[in-house]
């Protein structure tokens, strides 16, 4: 069976803190791209399910030219060849216009099943799997902590508020995976020296039949009016603990009517 | 009036929190109208409630097959409400359904969606927290019906009573295109509120130590009425469940009280954290990033201090 794997650049989400050595200001150069580890995740289940039923993984993404990173890293996992979705008009996508970019690549592949992440740090609409379900007309598996294809049939348990369901559905489908799934394989030497051959298609918005005036930020289907970062956090009381600390954090909550 | 359109959340024959506060965000906009989508007779047992809680009209979307697929249902019975009313805008729960609604539906009506909004004005212009609470940003959908998920618990007041007139809506579902439920597990949640709507909430990590452990963490949570959370190094420790893990890649909770037991304050645990009114930490190591947030912190053995707290919170609740 052949799987499309919907992988992410996305900023580190640890390099926000990283300091310049030299002169200990804030490194924007060190904000480290990286898969978004979900979508690694999303890597490992169409590996093992390849493993198991045969076929290939395709990874796909839409980003700019240094979004081929994530791509070298997922087949150097083992991932078979790769698609990148790349043109200056996709800049500023919003989930909509990032749906509607892959689900036309998608149209030039062949799969049985796409496999994605529930959730991209970045992102966090957790809604790009679903809008490529309705684009596809095929069923969304989304959340998914366990997956197995018996035939045709794709049988998963679904994490929702408060507990998890049992679903199946026919395939093609679009599953959505949590971080609960798989551990993510780390790529070996010969992982990484094998992963420079593989090939890499790339599709502009006009090889996807999309006009250049339909696509990106400009022409988005919602607009920001104003963001403002918010003030900061100041720390506020902090004792050590002699003993009667409890009590203390009591009378601090009922002083502020909290109890 | 517009109609204003909400999707009722609803589980096990009542309401859930988040709908009284989607239809008090609705009344900002237009008139509420709230879609109940379900087995046959939901609608009929909602509606006083719905009533109460500001909806003038309550549509009964209901046919065996709507709490059999996953999504699909509530994405065609907005869809249907939609083309009856030509709403202002539709209103869901930022839940994990609540999105994937809106996803769907955007795709559907060709219109725009904002995701985990906290808060909605007149002009349904939406208020979104970002990067874990980072930024405040606002936003307005500029093309077609504005598709709004509200995040719980965000919502201030409430809507006047209405009629609450039930209305049944024809809808149907492409079975083709839709997963189907086979069965459903609700882990026992026991008394305690749900983590994302809770006003407290307590949570543990890895400085807990074991699963048996998180017993100090649970008894603060019942003498607080709170709710339990986990850091995602203790769910991975298998300390306590996943769906309770608070954070980035968790459950985003916003409670009047968070207390954090044996936490460092890692920025993907604060992504799903920093907005709480109050913050309280009770960390050995004083140099504890999650110090740098905390409204009241303690240097300490959270085996020492929370037993304490929780006594003293009994104590005076007499
Ligand atoms: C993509 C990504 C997503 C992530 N998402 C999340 C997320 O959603 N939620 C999340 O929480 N993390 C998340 N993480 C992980 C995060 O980076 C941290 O690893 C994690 O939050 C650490 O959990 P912790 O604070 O419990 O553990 P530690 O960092 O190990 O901290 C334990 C703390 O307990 C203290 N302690 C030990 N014993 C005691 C005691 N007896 N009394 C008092 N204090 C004690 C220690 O001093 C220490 O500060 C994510 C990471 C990545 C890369
Ligand atoms: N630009 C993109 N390229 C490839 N996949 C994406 C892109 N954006 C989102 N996805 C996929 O959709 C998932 C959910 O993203 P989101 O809806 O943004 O939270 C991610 O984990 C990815 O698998």
């Amino acid at each position: 069976m052949n799987i499309v794997v919907l992988v992410k650049q996305v900023p580190d989400t640890y390099s926000e803190r990283k300091l310049r050595e030299s002169d200990g200001i804030l490194d924007r150069d060190a904000t480290d791209n990286v898969i978004d580890e979900i979508d690694s995740r999303g890597v490992e289940a169409g590996l093992q399910l390849t493993e198991a039923h045969g076929g290939e993984v395709t990874v796909l993404t839409l980003g700019p030219d240094r979004a081929t990173e994530v791509l070298r890293k997922a087949l150097a996992m083992g991932a078979h060849k790769a698609v990148h979705v790349v043109d200056d008009a996709f800049a500023g996508s919003d989930a909509l216009q990032t749906s509607a970019a892959l689900a036309a690549a998608l149209g030039k592949l062949e799969f049985d099943l796409i496999i994605a992440g529930n959730e991209s740090t970045d992102g966090r609409t957790a809604s790009v799997p679903a809008m490529l379900a309705e684009r596809l007309g095929i069923p969304q598996v989304t959340f998914v902590r366990a997956l197995e294809i018996d035939g045709t049939t794709l049988k998963a348990e679904r994490t929702v508020d408060g507990g998890y369901t049992e679903v199946t559905s026919p395939i093609p489908a679009v599953v959505s995976v949590t971080e609960k799934i798989n551990e993510p394989r780390y790529p070996n030497f010969k992982g990484i020296m094998a992963a420079k051959s593989k090939p890499v298609t790339t599709f502009s918005a006009e090889d996807l039949g999309l006009a250049a005036g339909d696509t990106g930020g400009a022409v988005s289907w919602s607009i920001v009016l104003d963001a403002a970062p918010r003030p900061p956090r100041e720390a506020g009381e902090k004792v050590n603990d002699d003993g009667s600390a409890g009590t203390k954090v009591a009378e601090y909550l009922a002083s502020a009517r909290l109890i | 009036m517009s109609d204003v359109l909400v999707l009722v959340d609803h589980f096990d024959g009542a309401l859930r929190k988040v709908t009284p506060e989607l239809l008090a965000a609705a009344s900002r906009i237009g008139n509420p109208v709230a879609v109940v989508v379900g087995a046959p007779g939901t609608a009929e047992a909602l509606a006083p409630a719905l009533a109460e809680a500001g909806a003038a009209t309550v549509y009964a979307a209901e046919s065996a097959e709507a709490t059999q697929y996953l999504v699909t249902p509530q994405v065609a019975a907005l869809a249907a409400a939609a083309a009856a009313t030509s709403p202002a805008a539709i209103l869901l729960a930022a839940t994990i359904d609540g999105r994937e609604i809106a996803g769907r539906l955007a795709v559907r009506l060709d219109s725009g969606v904002i995701s985990d909004a906290v808060d909605v004005d007149a002009d349904a212009v939406a208020t979104q927290s970002v990067f874990g609470g980072s930024y405040t940003v606002r936003s307005k959908v500029s093309r077609g019906t504005p598709i709004i998920s509200i995040r719980a618990n965000s919502i201030e007041g409430s809507a006047p009573a209405a009629a609450g007139t039930v209305t049944p809506l024809e809808f149907s579902v492409d079975a083709a295109a839709s997963a189907t439920i086979v069965a459903v597990h609700t882990e026992p949640a026991g008394d305690r509120p749900d983590l994302g709507a809770a006003s407290v909430v307590v949570s543990g990590g890895r400085g807990v130590g074991s699963a048996e452990n998180f017993t100090v963490v649970e008894a603060l949570a019942d003498a607080l009425g709170g709710a339990v959370g986990a850091s995602r190094a203790a769910v991975d420790s298998g300390y306590y469940p996943h769906q309770f893990q608070v954070g980035q890649t968790g459950t985003t909770v916003s409670p009047q009280v968070y207390v954090a037991l044996g936490i460092s304050g890692a920025i993907q645990h604060r992504a799903g954290m920093q907005t709480s009114k109050t913050i309280v930490a009770v960390n050995k190591d004083s140099d504890a990033p999650i110090f740098e947030i905390s409204d009241f912190g303690v240097v300490g053995d959270l085996f020492d201090v929370a037993p304490q707290l929780t006594q003293a919170v009994q104590a005076r609740k007499g």
